[in-house]
């Protein structure tokens, strides 16, 4: 009995998300008429308008992740080993991203970096840009910074770090020769988290009006009819490939701290 | 029949049969010990006895009654269970009275019932605590209470006292004996320490392997171990080989050496048998020249001192192998040094023959 | 000596959390403080609470209230449906690769949002969608004909629910695997039946967390803008969209009213957060 009402349940999940994904493909794939075909994909990859912009959009988040890295894991570091007292206040920092909505972020940016304002980010395209990226930077800190402090946590942080001292370290050799190994399994969880973030968001680079992916799939579901399938596809594929990752990175890091 | 009576029970996970046809009569208001080590199949009788797991075999008759096919809510029973589980969305007089709701009790009597069950366990003004709020050793007498405020026939205890500090186990082992004495009520414990079953049971059940190997007093199970696993698993044992000399009279030899066993040994003339002896009954002999003749002594020199305090562990190494021993300190008295020659006694009716 | 002393009063510790500190002043911190406090000024900056007094129009109640209907149903049914999940994976005595299989896919889903999700729902249920014809071509079922629109309430709630079913499942699975089975025996031994275990044990320890999930899905869904954008085109008047539409320039004039719509937002999206901390930090105090 239990186990049948828990098969039903399971079974309505997966309907409502077979359905939707099942019709995406289905229909990525009816471009021509009578017969399924690839044609969706052929002209979706053929289009320059695609290539730019996804380029784009991999090009900001590959540079948000050594961003974010560079400003997340020595403060996470930092406050680990000198400043415990600032966890709280850490937390509830990253917690905002999730609080505050994006679009209200972006907003702020519009506001505080226009033309006339003293930090003229917007008035270039290099700057907006960097701006961009700050933004992406931001939406992905909740992930990025609870990845890396768990990480730490999982590490004694002050008998290597003294260690390392002991031995005639600089903090930049530490952070990059001691630290970063040891908590690299999280890094590159919330790497590939970020990139899953960054790869087909929308509302950042539309208000910014930046040429990256998001505005372009906005712009392909007003203007073409079964290339947005496809897209949608692509997408999928790529988030499940970054989710795939995170799973394959965390296997590799349990596989590497076995007792001997 | 007894109160609460086992009978033939089995059970099988799969091909794994963890408990093979136990069969147990305990009396009412008998405080009874399941003692063995982890995979013994103790926990899995008294999950059977809960009703958690259904025998694959067998009867279990409380009073009389059969309630081997009765759902666990439906046996009256109490459990305390290791890892305290009190209910941790209720405070202590919520959790210490939820068999009583459950049973439709009216709300007076339930808070009387609460208020004296709180005074039993020594805790009552904590009623409107709550779980979190309450060391290890209160929340595991809060969970006594629960088990026992709606009069249970049975009390079952699950290792009830491993999670505790060394020191709170030791005194709530009285505390809990002595409320099962004052309530009378029958009672199986669960436990892998020998330690509590022998100072807290009427009765021990020593098991093994999903059987019971020995059944009996605490005295009876320490001093005569009914099988070699019984003598070894019990308390610290030393073994020596001896050979069969005369089997009916008893008699053996241990490196050359006579020694007199009490009853006559099942095993033939010249065969090898398997003694034991408890650290308590070997003498240390200081001086060897004391030793006359004829007298049965191994010589032996001192390996290991352990100072435990009220009492110091000695290890000797013989020809026949390293023994320990224990003596009574004595401030007049300094342990041996270590190396010093000394002989060891002690009698032939303290000898325990392993089967 | 005396600037010794001072030079090492300094809180030169501080200085390892400058770079970060700056990132969050001039990204997070300021861009939000500055819309705040853009609500609360006119044009000439004084202070007014005009614009917040702008807000109660008819148009922009009806933005906000579809916009908390909207949230509320989609948190409510993806909460129900994803503690239903949740609860047949670590209860249901399922095969233990389900569970594996269902969180990998629930993390994959919860972040597969957005536009492509729109994409995937109009190729499901739009008007050449694949279970569109399935139902017309194998059942002579035109959902379209009875009424069915995807640019509508039902069909956003239906399109949200999609994200908000596999982050509950992600958030809550933890919280079901925080019952004991201790808890469920106890209560059986003292002669209590599964529904009474459920009803005074079970519920109640998972109540903080089944709350303040429902609030973290609500102000996930309040603040969600590109799937609804890629959906209706804009054309559903909810409080992000009426939001987008303002920064692109559009529909009111006021820019003042636009800081006031943004403030609401983080009003509500801030409660539905702290109710969230609160809740969390109750269930965390009773299972230790």
């Amino acid at each position: 009995m239990k186990r049948m009402l828990s098969w039903a349940a399971i079974a309505v999940g997966v309907v409502y998300f077979f359905l939707p994904l099942v019709g995406m493909l289905e229909f990525s794939l009816k471009m021509r008429r009578g017969e399924y075909s690839l044609d969706a994909y052929r002209s979706v990859m053929g289009d320059p308008q695609f290539q730019a912009t996804f380029g784009y959009s991999v090009l900001m988040a590959c540079l948000t992740i050594v961003f974010g890295v560079l400003v997340v894991v020595p403060t996470v570091f930092w406050v680990r080993l000198k400043l415990p007292r600032l966890r709280p206040f850490m937390e509830f920092i990253t917690l905002l991203p999730l609080v505050i909505p994006p679009i209200v972020i972006v907003f702020g940016y519009i506001r505080l970096f226009n033309t006339s304002s003293w930090l003229p980010l917007t008035g270039s395209a290099l700057g907006t840009d960097f701006l961009l990226m700050c933004g992406y930077a931001v939406l992905a800190l909740p992930y990025m910074y609870r990845a890396v402090d768990t990480g730490l946590a999982a590490i004694d942080l002050g008998t290597l770090t003294e260690a390392a001292q002991s031995l005639g370290a600089g903090w930049i050799t530490i952070l990059a020769r001691v630290i970063l190994p040891n908590v690299l399994v999280a890094v590159l969880s919330g790497a590939f988290l970020t990139f899953a973030i960054v790869i087909g968001e929308y509302v950042f680079a539309a208000l910014l009006d930046r040429p990256a992916f998001g505005p372009y799939l906005v712009w392909a579901g007003g203007n073409k009819a079964y290339e947005p399938a496809a897209l949608a596809v692509i997408t999928f594929a790529l988030t499940w490939a970054c989710m795939a990752l995170i799973q394959l990175a965390t296997k590799f890091s349990k596989h590497t701290r076995m007792p001997r | 029949m007894a109160y609460l009576d086992l009978n033939g029970l089995q059970k099988s996970f799969g091909a794994n049969q963890v408990v093979k046809s136990f069969d147990l009569g305990i009396e009412k208001g008998e405080f009874v010990s399941l003692l063995g080590p982890s995979g013994c199949g103790k926990t899995t009788v008294l999950r059977m006895v809960a009703g958690f797991e259904a025998p694959s075999s067998g009867v279990i008759r409380i009073d009389g009654q059969d309630v081997t096919a009765l759902r666990p809510n439906q046996r009256n029973i109490g459990m305390v269970f290791q890892a305290y589980a009190l209910f941790p969305n209720l405070n202590v007089a919520q959790n210490v009275g939820f068999g009583l709701k459950i049973a439709g009790v009216p709300a007076a009597e339930i808070t009387a019932r609460v208020a004296e069950m709180l005074a039993m366990i020594g805790l009552p003004e904590m009623g409107a605590r709550y779980p979190f709020q309450l060391s290890g050793g209160q929340q595991q007498r809060v969970a006594l209470a629960r088990a026992l405020a709606p009069r249970p026939r049975v009390l079952l205890l699950d290792e009830p006292l491993s999670a505790l500090d060394a020191k709170i186990r030791v005194s709530l082992r009285a505390e809990i004996r002595d409320i099962q004495r004052k309530l009378g009520i029958t009672t199986i414990f669960v436990t892998h320490d020998q330690e509590e079953a022998l100072s807290m049971s009427d009765r021990v059940v020593v098991m093994n392997g999903g059987r019971a190997e020995q059944v009996g007093a605490p005295f009876e199970i320490y001093n005569h171990p009914a099988t070699r696993f019984v003598a070894q698993f019990v308390g610290t044992l030393n073994t020596l080989d001896g050979v069969v000399t005369d089997a009916a009279l008893g008699e053996v030899t241990v490196q050359g050496q006579s020694l007199r066993l009490p009853q006559p040994i099942a095993a033939a003339q010249g065969a090898t048998v398997g003694l034991a002896l408890r650290p308590e009954v070997v003498h240390l002999e200081a001086d060897a020249a004391q030793i006359s003749r004829g007298d049965f002594a191994l010589p032996a020199k001192i390996a290991a001192v352990q100072f435990l305090g009220a009492v110091i562990r000695v290890k000797a190494d013989t020809a026949a192998g390293a023994i320990s021993l224990d003596l009574f300190n004595r401030p007049d008295a300094p342990p041996p040094p270590l190396g010093a020659e000394v002989a060891l006694r002690f009698r032939g009716q303290d000898v325990i023959v392993l089967g | 000596m005396r600037t010794s002393r001072l030079w090492r009063a300094l809180p030169w510790n501080g200085l390892g959390v400058l770079p970060f500190a700056l990132f969050a002043l001039l990204f997070l911190l300021l861009p939000t403080a500055n819309i705040v406090a853009g609500a609360f000024v006119d044009g000439s900056g004084d202070f007014t609470l005009v614009n917040i007094a702008n807000l109660f129009t008819p148009e922009i109640m009806n933005a906000f209230w579809l916009s908390i209907r909207l949230s509320f149903t989609s948190a409510l049914i993806g909460c129900a449906l994803g503690f239903a999940i949740a609860l047949a994976v670590v209860l249901g005595g399922l095969p233990a690769w389900v569970r594996g299989v269902v969180m990998t896919f629930s993390g994959v889903t919860s972040n597969f949002a957005g536009v492509p999700l729109a994409f995937a729902y109009v190729a499901t249920l739009g008007r050449v969608g694949f279970v569109t014809l399935l139902l017309r071509d194998w059942f002579g079922v035109n959902i379209y004909a009875l009424g069915f629109n995807m640019i509508s309430f039902w069909g956003l709630v239906a399109a949200y629910v999609f994200f908000q079913i596999p982050l509950m499942v992600l958030i809550i699975t933890p919280a079901i695997d925080g019952l004991k089975r201790e808890w469920r025996e106890a209560a059986e031994v003292l002669g209590a039946t599964g529904g009474q275990y459920w009803r005074m044990v079970a519920l109640p320890v998972l109540g903080p967390s089944l709350l303040g999930t429902l609030a973290l899905l609500f102000a996930n869904a309040f603040g969600a803008v590109a799937t609804a954008i890629a959906l209706t085109g804009s054309l559903l008047s909810i409080a992000p969209i009426l939001l987008f539409n303002q920064i692109r320039g559009d529909v009111l004039q006021d820019p003042h009213l636009g800081y006031a719509l943004a403030f609401a937002m983080i009003v509500i999206t801030g409660i539905s957060n702290g109710v969230y901390v609160v809740m969390r930090t109750r269930a965390e105090r009773w299972i230790k």
